[in-house]
C-alpha cells in the first residue's frame, strides 16, 4: 500500500521533523545547537509553506517559554535542542508541567557534561529528562532507535502531550540523528493524530484546572472568551494561587498520576529473544543497535542472550521488564553514560544481579567495544 | 471562567477577578495606580469599540508587579521570573488576533529577563510592555535591582549600591521599539492616555512607569511614610516633550525625565513574519 512518495531516506532529525508535521506541528521556536540544528533547518523550510510559524529565539529559555505560550494559544508546539540547551530550559519544563501545556521537546543527546564534545554521541540525559526541573511533576520521555521510530515516536509524543497535557521529551542521540535510513512516512488514517480536549461548558462554568475522570482537565484556548489564567504558582481548579495543603497535594499528585492512570497510551518497549534469555541486556537508542547485534550473534552460536529495549524511558514498562527478566540469571544494562537507566533497572529487579556496562566512547560503540566491557559477566 | 458573581460597583470591576480581592500590595504601593490606569485605558477603548478585551492576553513574570496577572479578568499567565515576554510572543505568533500586554517589574523585565526585552524590541515584537519600576526587588524583600540608584542602601548592598542603574528607555530605543514612553505614578492621567494610545498600536511598545515602593524601598532609605516617598518622586520627575529617548535621563538624584520619546509605526513582527512566510 505504500507509494513511492511515502518513503523517505532521512536521518532521525529529519524523520522526527516529518513526524511532527504529520502530527500537526504549527509552532516551533528554537535556538541552534549541534546536533539538533538540522531538525530546525528542515522545519524552517517546510513549516511556513504549511501555515506554521517557526522562529529562532535569543536563547533556549525564550524558545521553551514561547512554545508554552503558543500551546495555550492553541498551537501544537515544539522545540529541539541538545544537553546544554535542555539544561537552560530547566525551569520552564516545570512550568509546562505545572500549567499542563502540551509541548514536545526533542533532546538530541551529545557528549557531556557541560559543553562536552559537541560532535560526539552520548546518553547522559536520561535522568535530566526525568528530573530536569525542581519540584515533583510528571513527564514522559520516549527513545527511538531508528529513523523510522523517530518518525513514529514524534507523532506519538504529540499525541501523548495533547491527550495528557504533559511535556513529552524525545530522547535521540548524535548517532541516530546523523544516520540516514529508509522511513515510511505513514499518514492518517494509518496513524492516529490526537488533539487536546476542549471545554464542553460555556466560559462562565469553565474551571481550567478541574480534571475529568482521566485526571486531565479540558483545555481552553486564549482568545476564545474563556479568560483563562495560566498560573505557575500552586493553584486550585480556577487557576488561583492558594496555599492550602489539600489543594497542593491534589495538584502535585495529579500532575504525576495522570500519566500513571493513562499509562496504556504511553508504555512502549521491544523485546528480542527474551522468552528463554539467560543473559538479558537492557539498552535503548543507538546503543541498542550494537547490543542487538551482540545478541543475534550469540543466538547463532546457541547462547541464550536477549535484549529488552525500552522505548518509553519515563515511565518505563517495569512489569514487562520483570517478565522479560524472569528466566535471566543476569541483567546487563548497556548505556553511554556512567549509570542512569541502570538506576531504574536496578530499582525494579530485586532478585538477581543487575550489572552496569557504561560505554564512554565518543562514537557509537561497536559490538566488540561493548563485549569487552561485559566479558566479565558472560 | 467560573467565578462567584459580585455586583459591579466600580467602573473597571468587569476587568477584575473581584473575588480575589483584597490584593497583596502594601498601602501606598504604586502598582495599583498603574493597573488602574491600564484598566481605564482598556475600558475607554472598549467603550469606543476600538478593542475587544476578550483578545487581551495579560502576561506577568514574578514579583509584586507580577501578581497583577492574577487579579485581572483577561486571558493571561503568571510565568516564571523574567519569561513573560517570550511567553507572550509565542502566544501572539500562534494566534495573531491576540493583544498581548506584558505587565511586570523592573527586575523581571530588565534584570533576569533583559535579554528577552532587548530582542523583543529588536524584532519589534507586537507587545505592549508596561514596566513598573519601583527601583527595588520588592517581593523578595528589598534587594538591589538593576534600576536601583547608585549608592542606595538595599539589603544586599548594605554599603551602598555600587552599580549604575539601567535606563530601560534607552535600551528599548537602541533596540528599535515602535513606541517608548516613561511616566510615573505621580501622573496617572498621562499614563492612562499613553496606554490608551499605545495599546492598539503594533510592534514593540514600552511604557516605563516610575513607581513607589514605600515599604520595601522607601522605608529602608529613611522615608517613614508613603507620602514622603511620593513627594520625593514628584520632585525628581520632569515632563519633557519632543526629546529623543537617548536624552531621557534616569537619575534619582538629579532628574527623571517623563514623556513620550518615540512614536513610530513600523510593521510589527507578526506581520513581518507572515509576509516573509508568504514567499516561502
Ligand atoms: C529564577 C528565579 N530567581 C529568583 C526568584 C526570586 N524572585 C522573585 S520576585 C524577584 C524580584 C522581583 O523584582 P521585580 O521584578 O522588580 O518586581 P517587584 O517585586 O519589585 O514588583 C525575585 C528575585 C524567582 N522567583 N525565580
Amino acid at each position: 500500500m505504500s507509494r513511492e512518495a511515502d518513503i523517505g531516506f532521512l536521518n532521525s532529525n529529519h524523520a522526527a521533523a516529518e513526524g511532527a508535521l504529520t502530527a500537526g506541528v504549527n509552532f516551533y521556536a528554537g535556538y541552534p545547537i549541534t546536533p539538533a540544528s538540522d531538525l530546525f533547518e528542515y522545519l524552517a523550510r517546510k513549516m511556513p509553506k504549511q501555515g506554521g510559524v517557526i522562529i529562532q529565539t535569543e536563547d533556549e529559555i525564550a524558545a521553551i517559554n514561547a512554545i508554552i505560550g503558543a500551546s495555550w494559544a492553541g498551537a501544537k508546539a515544539m522545540t529541539a535542542t541538545s544537553g546544554p540547551g535542555f539544561s537552560l530550559m530547566a525551569e520552564s519544563i516545570g512550568f509546562a508541567a505545572m500549567v499542563e501545556a502540551p509541548i514536545v521537546i526533542i533532546d538530541d543527546m551529545r557528549t557531556g557534561p557541560s559543553t562536552g564534545v559537541a560532535t560526539a554521541t552520548g546518553q547522559g540525559d536520561v535522568m535530566q529528562a526525568r528530573w530536569l526541573s525542581h519540584g515533583h511533576y510528571g513527564i514522559v520521555a520516549l527513545a527511538p532507535f531508528s529513523a523510522q521510530e523517530a518518525y513514529d515516536l514524534t507523532i506519538k509524543a504529540f499525541n501523548i502531550a495533547e491527550r495528557l497535557r504533559v511535556p513529552v521529551v524525545l530522547l535521540m542521540d548524535y548517532v541516530l540523528v546523523h544516520t540516514r535510513e529508509k522511513v515510511r512516512l505513514k499518514k492518517p488514517p494509518e496513524v492516529e493524530v490526537w488533539s487536546r480536549k476542549k471545554p464542553r461548558v460555556p466560559p462562565e462554568e469553565y474551571l481550567p484546572f478541574k480534571p475529568d475522570e482521566d485526571l486531565v482537565p479540558p483545555m481552553a484556548t486564549y482568545g476564545e472568551g474563556y479568560r483563562v489564567f495560566v498560573e505557575s504558582l500552586v493553584h486550585d481548579y480556577r487557576g488561583y494561587y492558594v496555599t492550602r495543603d489539600d489543594v497542593y497535594e491534589e495538584l502535585v499528585k495529579r500532575l504525576s498520576d495522570k500519566i500513571t492512570v493513562n499509562k496504556h497510551i504511553v508504555l512502549d518497549h521491544v523485546e528480542y529473544y527474551t522468552d528463554d534469555a539467560e543473559i538479558l541486556f537492557v539498552a535503548f537508542g543507538s546503543t541498542a543497535r550494537s547490543v542487538l547485534s551482540i545478541v543475534r550473534h550469540a543466538r547463532a552460536r546457541g547462547l541464550k542472550y536477549g535484549l529488552f529495549r525500552p522505548i518509553s524511558i519515563w515511565p518505563m514498562d517495569t512489569d514487562a521488564l520483570l517478565k522479560a527478566a524472569e528466566n535471566a540469571r543476569k541483567i546487563i544494562v548497556v548505556e553511554m553514560n556512567y549509570g542512569q537507566l541502570f538506576l531504574e533497572v536496578d530499582r525494579v529487579i530485586k532478585d538477581k544481579p543487575v550489572y552496569l556496562a557504561p560505554i564512554l566512547t565518543l562514537d557509537l560503540p561497536t559490538p566488540e567495544n561493548i563485549l569487552e566491557v561485559c566479558r566479565k559477566w558472560l | 471562567m467560573a467565578v462567584a458573581k459580585r455586583p459591579i460597583i466600580h467602573p473597571v470591576d468587569k476587568y477584575l477577578r473581584t473575588e480575589r480581592l483584597p490584593h497583596v500590595w502594601c498601602p501606598g504601593c504604586g502598582i495599583g495606580i498603574t493597573l488602574h490606569a491600564f484598566m481605564r485605558a482598556v475600558k475607554e477603548l472598549e467603550d469606543e469599540g476600538r478593542i475587544d478585551s476578550s483578545k487581551i492576553l495579560f502576561v506577568s513574570g514574578i514579583g509584586c508587579t507580577g501578581r497583577a496577572a492574577g487579579y485581572v479578568n483577561f486571558d493571561g499567565a503568571h510565568t516564571p521570573h523574567g519569561r513573560a515576554i517570550p511567553y507572550a510572543m509565542g502566544a501572539k505568533l500562534a494566534r495573531p488576533d491576540l493583544i498581548p500586554v506584558v505587565f511586570s517589574g523592573d527586575g523581571d523585565l530588565v534584570g533576569i529577563g533583559g535579554n528577552h526585552f532587548i530582542h523583543a524590541a529588536r524584532r519589534n515584537m507586537d507587545v505592549l510592555v508596561i514596566l513598573v519600576n519601583n527601583m527595588i526587588y520588592a517581593l523578595t524583600g528589598g534587594q538591589v535591582a538593576p534600576t536601583t540608584p547608585k549608592g542606595t542602601y538595599t539589603t544586599t548592598t548594605p554599603f551602598g549600591n555600587p552599580d549604575r542603574p539601567i535606563n530601560a528607555v534607552k535600551i528599548a530605543a537602541a533596540a528599535g521599539a515602535n513606541y517608548i514612553a516613561r511616566w510615573a505614578v505621580t501622573h496617572p492621567e498621562l499614563l492612562k492616555n499613553s496606554i490608551k494610545k499605545a495599546l492598539p498600536m503594533e510592534g514593540f511598545r514600552l511604557i516605563e512607569v516610575v513607581s513607589i515602593c514605600p515599604e520595601i524601598f522607601g522605608r529602608h532609605i529613611g522615608f517613614r511614610a508613603p507620602i514622603e516617598l511620593y513627594r520625593r518622586l514628584q520632585k525628581v520627575v520632569k515632563i519633557r516633550g519632543k526629546i529623543s529617548p537617548f536624552e531621557a535621563t534616569y537619575d534619582w538624584e538629579k532628574e527623571i525625565i517623563l514623556g513620550e520619546f518615540q512614536v513610530r509605526n513600523e510593521p510589527g513582527y507578526t506581520r513581518v513574519l507572515m509576509e516573509a512566510f508568504k514567499h516561502g
